[in-house]
Formats: structure tokens, C-alpha cells, sequence
């Protein structure tokens, strides 16, 4: 009861900066609240599985792709080009899941940063469908869903809340589920949740299907509210992002995600107003997580005590 | 019936199990014994399917278990309390339990069955089960294991650490299993316990099996107990 209304609380909190943010503010939350379900599908991967991903640029920019691609060249409307484009986020997934998770730790990582790259490379390849290098911007008639502008800023605003919301009570409701005690089963110990008659690939790909399912509607809602789908999407540091909120706030916690995303936004921003080597300062802040919260803000908080009871 | 036949099998193709062959009845207790490196617990794993057979049969009920996913196994109703107990620490007791009961879908009834052969644990079903004593956490490894409904139920080494109460109570639990028609394979170093449930001693050295023995016919003081245990 008491995860759940600071769950809805955390939402209500969300709507009501719609109406007292300031325009920059206003904006970048909304773009927050967007990376935030691409950090939460990371953090269902890694953070409650314990499949230490690298590739997940690859289920995002295969939503965004999945949905720019088919406004900007079969002129589709909003509404089924975000379906269409989180449906191949999990599609994606899945393929490389098949393949990838016949490895696991530092394999797996290096087997998915491969697939990922590969697919960068595809992105260029076909530059000329795709916009190669510099992308495009995606035409304003496929930016109206149901009759909301995703171009202006309150209507985006509300959609990127709506995708949160969605996104994490969905991931409320896994991590409580059966399934999603299996996951932490099979991160805490996979030979004995085998023991236990369970089959470790089968629940893997499950939760990497799941995974790209987040990655690709982030991808999606990204391009089209945002207006623009390049092949940067589809880099390295668009793998390792996720990764970075999930560290920060708090991997195997349901709210990490966005508080990581909050933190490591603003810590960019404000860093690259003072310098150009914002990497070196995120870096450093990173440095100091991990000597002395390893686990992540809302894991620390979690494993001395103080919130034992977050999911 | 559990019937084991010229069992090889080993770590990254050395063999550690020559030819073992061992059966386990419905209702009786077989005990395993031997020093260590003696090949138990690689028999227990072998069993479940965690390292593969180079040759030989592993049969339950004229089944054929060697060569089935190690997930499989269990579904065949081979359960294994794993040296060490090996819980899911973060998750709860109540979750360890369920986790057992998911391949199953019997649930509330085999749940009942398991909290009421373990109380404590009922009273402990909230919390988190790497807090637990070492007693209640091979209480809750027993427990989860028995949420499969094993026809064969493996114990390696099961009272390893444990106070006399906690002994006590995972004697009488593997009593109350034999008296319900489970056949019981346990791994076990202590002489005492052994005579205590055991109807048959199977003696391991060297990677096989070297006697098989009635219990009723052994004392603390039988030489195969200096010969091939070291006590």
C-alpha cells in the first residue's frame, strides 16, 4: 500500500509541475519523463534480471526508426506509427535475444554492444532511406495523435506523462507479479531457479522482449514528439545512458529510473554550461556513486533500512 | 523408483563419477557417504541434470532423466536441497515459497502442507530470507524444495552447521517424508544421523560406488564407516 501511493503520488507530483513549471523546465521534464521508460525497460533487464546489457540503443532507435520511418515515407499518422515502432523495439529485442542471451556477464555485454553497433552501421548503410549520419525531421502531419499536437508543449507534456505513468505502473505491477519474482530469482541465482524447474532462456528472452518493449516506446514517443529520428540514437552512450540512470538512482528499484534520469539530466545540463568536459563531471559524480552508494540512491536507501519496503 | 545406472559424468570433460549405479525406493531413505572429494555432491548435481552424463542411464519410474534439460528434471519430480541452501536473499520467505509452487499448480494446498510442517516459517512469512538463522534457512531450502512434490527429494548435506534442535527437526521432517512414500537420497557425514533414517548406506570413494549396505546392519562402530568415511 505504501509503494503504491508513493507511486501515484510521484505521478500527481508530475502533473502538477505541468502547471507551475517554467517553459525550459516544462520541456526537459517532458523529455525526462521519456528516457526515464527507456531506463525502466534497462532497469527490468539489468537491475531486476541482472542481464547487463549493452545494446540497448538498438530496441530504441528501432522504435524510433520503426515510427519516423513510416511517416516520413508511407505517411502514417501518429497513433499506429508510436504502436508499430514499440512493437519493433520488442521485435528487435527479441531477435537479439534469441542470439545474445546464449552468453551471459561480460559476453553478454560485448555480444549486445556488437549488435548495437551493427545496427548503428545498418542506419548509415542505408542512408538514404534512413537520413544516414544527420537523420530527419519528422513531417508535422505525423506528429497529431487523437487530435493532440505532440509538436506543442502542454499536449507533450501530458503524453510523456501518460507513457510514464504507464510504463511504471506496469512496472510495478511485474516486479509484484509472479514473473517478476522469477526475475530476481534468476539475477539472485540462475542454477537454483533451474533447480526449481524453471527455464532460465526462456524467462531471459521473456524479460529481454519485455525490455525492448520500453526501450522501443521510448523510441518511438521520443522521435515523434521531439520531431527529429537520427542514426545518434543508435550510438554507444544512447546504451550506456540507461545504464548510467539505473546506477544512479537506483538499480532493481521501480522509481531508480527516474530519479536517475532527473539527476544525470540536470548534472549534464548544468555541467555544460561551465564546461565542455561535462563527461569528466559526470564521470566523477559516478565515481563517487559507486564508492559510496553502490547501489544506487534509492538502493542505498533500501538496503540500510530506511526504505525496505520499495519494490 | 530412482534407478541409477553406470553413472559417468564430470567437470569440463574429466570425469569425476565412474560408473556410479545407486536406486532410490519410494519410502526409504538412502544415505550417501564418503570423504570429501569423494563424488556426492557431482552425483547429486548429475542427477538434476546440472552436469551431463558421458555415459550411462538415470531412470525414475522407467522414465529416462539423463539427458534432459536441467530444468526439466524437477518437473519430473526430482527435487534437490543444494549444499549451502542457496536461498533468494532479497526476496521474502512467503516468495521463496511461491517461487517453489510456480512450476506446480497446485499452490494454496501444497503451501498449507510445507508452513505446517515448518511453523516457524509461517511465522516468519514477511521476512526477507537472507535474515533468517541458519536453522530457518535450511527450514525454508527444505520447504521450497518440498512445494515441487518430489517423488525423489535429494538432501546434500542438509544439517551441515546447524544447532541439535535444528538437526532434530530436519530428521523428523526427512521421517515424516520417508513415512509418505518419498524416496529420500541424503548426503550426510554424521555416523549418528545416518543410523537414525537411513534403510540403506551407500558408500562413495573415488568417484564410485564402493558398498551398498542395510543400515539395520550397521553400528557406529562398522568398519566401513573407518574405511570409507574417515570416522
Amino acid at each position: 500500500m505504501r509503494a503504491l501511493s508513493l507511486h501515484l503520488a510521484v505521478l500527481a507530483l508530475l502533473l502538477a509541475l505541468h502547471f507551475v513549471l517554467p517553459a525550459y523546465h516544462h520541456a526537459n521534464l517532458a523529455r525526462i519523463m521519456v528516457l526515464a521508460v527507456f531506463a525502466m525497460g534497462y532497469n527490468i533487464a539489468f537491475g531486476y534480471t541482472g542481464l547487463l546489457s549493452l545494446g540497448h540503443a538498438l530496441f530504441l532507435s528501432a522504435g524510433m526508426f520503426g515510427a519516423g520511418l513510416l511517416i516520413q515515407h508511407f505517411g502514417l499518422t501518429a497513433a499506429p506509427a508510436l504502436l508499430i515502432g514499440t512493437l519493433a523495439g520488442a521485435a528487435m529485442a527479441a531477435l537479439t535475444g534469441l542470439l545474445a542471451l546464449r552468453t551471459a556477464g561480460v559476453s553478454l555485454m560485448i555480444v549486445t554492444l556488437m549488435f548495437a553497433q551493427a545496427g548503428y552501421l545498418t542506419l548509415l548503410y542505408f542512408g538514404a532511406v534512413t537520413g544516414g549520419d544527420e537523420g530527419f525531421p519528422v513531417p508535422a502531419a505525423g506528429r497529431v495523435a487523437f487530435g493532440l499536437n505532440l509538436a506543442a508543449e502542454g499536449p507533450r507534456y501530458l503524453v510523456a506523462l501518460g507513457l510514464f505513468a504507464l510504463a511504471l505502473m506496469g512496472n510495478l505491477a511485474l516486479v509484484r507479479s509472479r514473473f517478476g519474482r522469477v526475475m530476481v530469482a534468476m539475477r539472485e541465482n540462475e542454477e537454483r531457479s533451474r533447480m526449481l524447474g524453471y527455464n532460465p532462456f526462456a524467462v531471459k528472452l521473456g524479460v529481454m522482449v519485455l525490455s525492448g518493449l520500453y526501450a522501443g516506446a521510448a523510441g518511438a514517443f521520443y522521435g515523434v514528439m521531439f520531431g527529429y529520428v537520427g542514426a545518434t540514437f543508435a550510438t554507444i552512450p544512447y546504451s550506456i545512458l540507461p545504464l548510467l540512470y539505473v546506477l544512479l538512482g537506483g538499480a532493481g528499484v521501480t522509481l531508480g529510473p527516474l530519479l536517475g534520469a532527473v539527476l544525470m539530466f540536470y548534472l549534464i545540463d548544468l555541467a555544460s554550461s561551465h564546461t565542455t568536459a561535462q563527461l569528466a563531471v559526470t564521470g566523477g559524480a559516478l565515481l563517487v556513486l559507486v564508492l559510496f552508494a553502490p547501489k544506487g540512491i534509492l538502493g542505498s536507501l533500501r538496503e540500510r533500512g530506511l526504505a525496505s519496503w520499495l519494490p | 523408483m530412482l534407478v541409477i545406472e553406470g553413472l559417468t559424468a564430470g567437470y569440463g570433460g574429466a570425469p569425476v563419477l565412474h560408473g556410479v549405479g545407486l536406486g532410490a525406493a519410494p519410502g526409504k531413505v538412502t544415505c550417501v557417504m564418503g570423504r570429501n572429494g569423494a563424488g556426492k555432491t557431482t552425483l547429486m548435481r548429475a542427477i538434476m541434470g546440472q552436469l551431463r552424463a558421458s555415459s550411462g542411464t538415470i531412470h525414475l519410474d522407467g522414465e529416462a532423466l539423463h539427458g534432459l534439460p536441467a530444468h526439466e528434471v524437477p518437473r519430473h519430480g526430482v527435487a534437490l536441497v543444494p549444499q549451502g541452501r542457496r536461498l533468494f536473499g532479497p526476496l521474502t520467505v512467503a516468495e521463496n515459497i511461491e517461487i517453489g509452487l510456480m512450476t506446480r499448480r497446485k499452490g494454496r494446498a501444497v503451501r498449507e502442507h510445507v508452513l505446517d510442517l515448518f511453523p516457524r516459517l509461517r511465522e516468519r512469512l514477511n521476512q526477507q530470507s537472507r535474515t533468517l538463522s541458519g536453522g530457518e534457512q535450511q527450514m525454508l531450502a527444505l520447504a521450497r524444495a518440498l512445494c515441487l512434490e518430489p517423488k525423489v527429494l535429494l538432501l546434500d548435506e542438509p544439517t551441515e552447521g546447524l544447532q541439535p534442535s535444528m538437526i532434530r527437526l530436519i530428521r523428523d521432517t526427512v521421517l515424516k517424508l520417508k513415512a509418505t512414500g518419498v524416496a529420500v537420497v541424503l548426503v550426510e557425514q554424521r555416523v549418528e544421523a545416518v543410523l537414525e533414517v537411513a534403510d540403506s548406506v551407500a558408500f562413495m570413494a573415488q568417484g564410485r560406488v564402493t558398498e551398498v549396505l542395510p543400515a539395520h546392519g550397521l553400528t557406529p562402530q562398522s568398519p566401513q564407516f573407518a574405511t570409507w568415511v574417515g570416522v
